[in-house]
């Protein structure tokens, strides 16, 4: 089966500084996959890599079987995103900003289709809100809602619940899973909250400092490094370079 | 397949702009404001000089329409590069980039909305000086309309040069944008002929397409006559800065690609 995401030996340096130094990994159709490390581990240039808003220095992206580099424009609409690190404009409000992005990825129905997203991630009192007013919690469904819109076959998440309260967290999470039971699309996040990584992803990979240091589902993580729960396999690593050194696949 | 341009892309990205319009009433009363001020300061010093001076004497309005055709210039930048801004201000450029508007889509738009501020603003300055000042810009009818393309062409140009500044060096060069129009403004001969200038600087002056238009504003309604030698060598001008605004711009973007400026440009 050809995979959703298959990147080989990527590297992206700024200077003398390594990002991202080679790394290579698969990910099949309708997973979700978790991208994990501590920060400044190369997760956001990896998922920046993957949407063409960064140019690596080296190394191949194929999504879809479509080389990212050279048919960036042909693969964009089936991908979308969302990252705390990137805003809605917050003077508009949420029906408006998603307007724009609906047309921009020419979502047919526009109407009805915010009306379903409205609908299932409780956004519908505030769809006539400026952007601006919007709680956390609120702002971080609607950018889900943008990168909902076009009923991507891969969604790329950078932190989805970062910042939330559980309630809103779990909520986000519930609407992630529920739409990608419904579409079986592939999903790739990164998150620093590993009850959530043990509870939606099927596949993990951990990085380092720009290197893949790890990967497995969580299960396997589990039994590798004998830890109950993914926050000690994620300390393990952060904090014991050495002793997980023997186990990097470097790749 | 994504067609390689859409016009449904380039209103998406338009109609942006017409939202933030819309709910915002000091935006649009800012669009009209310095135009309306302006008009208004320059209508009184004619209004003056019409019976101390024989030169304005003799070109009913010609500091009226230099003061609005500057404006065409100063609006058409500021309709580039301001909107520009706001999509920093917004930390929205990676949410616009990764969906499949392409950046010369992108700078379609920005140049629609430019054209649209252009016309709301000089438009309201050139409509109030009818009643103000028994002048009306419009008499000068096909000529208008080409003096007012290319200095939208050209200003288009200056604004696209000021974006690719923003996106490689971040906000902080924001006053740039505000204020570097203002460095041609001296060589661009708005208010008098180049010959005005000292002889050094005259060169520089010929090089620019709005000095050809204030030139030929002046032939227009001082010695009624159109200069197609002046209009044609300003449409040369303007083509090859808007060729070099928009090779700037696509260069740096490319660049901002490399530098992963896309997600981190701001402050």
């Amino acid at each position: 089966m050809t995979p959703a995401v298959a990147v080989s030996n990527l590297s992206k340096h700024y200077g003398d500084i390594v990002a991202v130094d080679g790394i290579s990994f698969t990910i099949g159709p309708g997973t979700i996959c978790a991208l994990l490390g501590a920060n400044g581990a190369g997760k956001t240039t990896t998922i920046a890599m993957l949407l063409g808003l960064v140019v690596p220095s080296g190394g191949d992206i194929v999504i879809f079987g479509d080389d990212i580099l050279a048919d960036r424009y042909r693969v964009l609409p089936r991908m979308n995103f969302s990252s705390p690190y990137v805003d809605l404009p917050q003077s508009l409000s949420v029906r408006e900003n998603l307007t724009i992005y609906a047309r921009l990825y020419s979502v047919r129905d526009i109407d009805g289709r915010l009306a379903a997203l409205a609908e299932e991630l409780g956004l519908g009192p505030v769809m006539d809100r400026k952007f601006r007013s919007l709680s956390a919690g609120q702002k971080t469904r609607a950018t889900l809602a943008k990168a909902l819109l076009n009923e991507p076959e891969l969604i790329l998440l950078d932190e989805p619940t970062a910042s939330l309260d559980p309630d809103n967290a779990d909520r986000v999470r519930s609407s992630l899973m529920a739409y990608q039971r419904r579409t079986g699309a592939t999903v790739l996040l990164t998150s620093h909250n590993m009850t959530e990584v043990e509870r939606i992803c099927d596949h993990v990979i951990i990085m380092r400092t720009g290197h893949i240091v790890d990967a497995g589902t969580p299960a396997q993580l589990l039994d590798r490094y004998g830890h109950e729960d993914m926050e000690q396999v994620f300390l393990d690593i952060a904090r014991n370079s050495k002793q997980t050194a023997g186990r990097e696949r470097g790749s | 397949m994504v067609a390689a341009f859409s016009w449904k892309r380039v209103y998406a990205i338009v109609l942006r702009y017409l939202y933030l319009l819309r709910g915002s009433w000091p935006r649009i009363i800012d669009q009209a404001y310095w135009p309306t001020v302006q008009m208004i300061m320059w209508g009184l010093v004619t209004k003056f000089f019409a019976t101390h001076s024989s030169w304005v004497a003799q070109g009913a309005g010609v500091l009226i329409a230099a003061v609005l055709l500057w404006d065409v210039l100063f609006r058409a930048q500021l309709g580039v590069s301001v909107v520009f801004m706001e999509e920093l201000y917004a930390r929205n450029l990676g949410h616009l980039f990764s969906s499949p508007i392409r950046p010369y889509e992108f700078v379609s738009a920005l140049l629609c909305i430019s054209l649209l501020r252009s016309i709301i603003g000089v438009g309201t300055a050139a409509l109030l000086a009818i009643p103000l000042y028994r002048y009306s810009i419009f008499d000068m009818g096909l000529s208008l309309v080409a003096f007012f393309s290319v200095l939208m062409v050209f200003g288009w140009a200056i604004g696209l040069i000021i974006c690719a500044a923003l996106l490689r060096y971040g906000l902080g060069v924001e006053s740039l944008a505000w204020a570097s129009i203002f460095a041609i403004a001296p060589v661009s001969g708005i208010y008098y002929p180049v010959a005005t200038l000292p002889e050094v600087v005259q060169p520089l002056a010929w090089a620019i397409p709005s000095s050809h238009v204030f030139e030929g504003m002046r032939a227009v309604l001082i010695e009624h006559r159109f200069d197609w030698g002046l209009f044609s060598t300003s449409v040369v001008l303007a083509v090859l800065y808007v060729a070099l605004g928009c090779w700037v711009f696509m260069r740096t973007f490319h660049s901002a690609r490399e530098k992963g400026l896309l997600l981190q440009v701001g402050e």
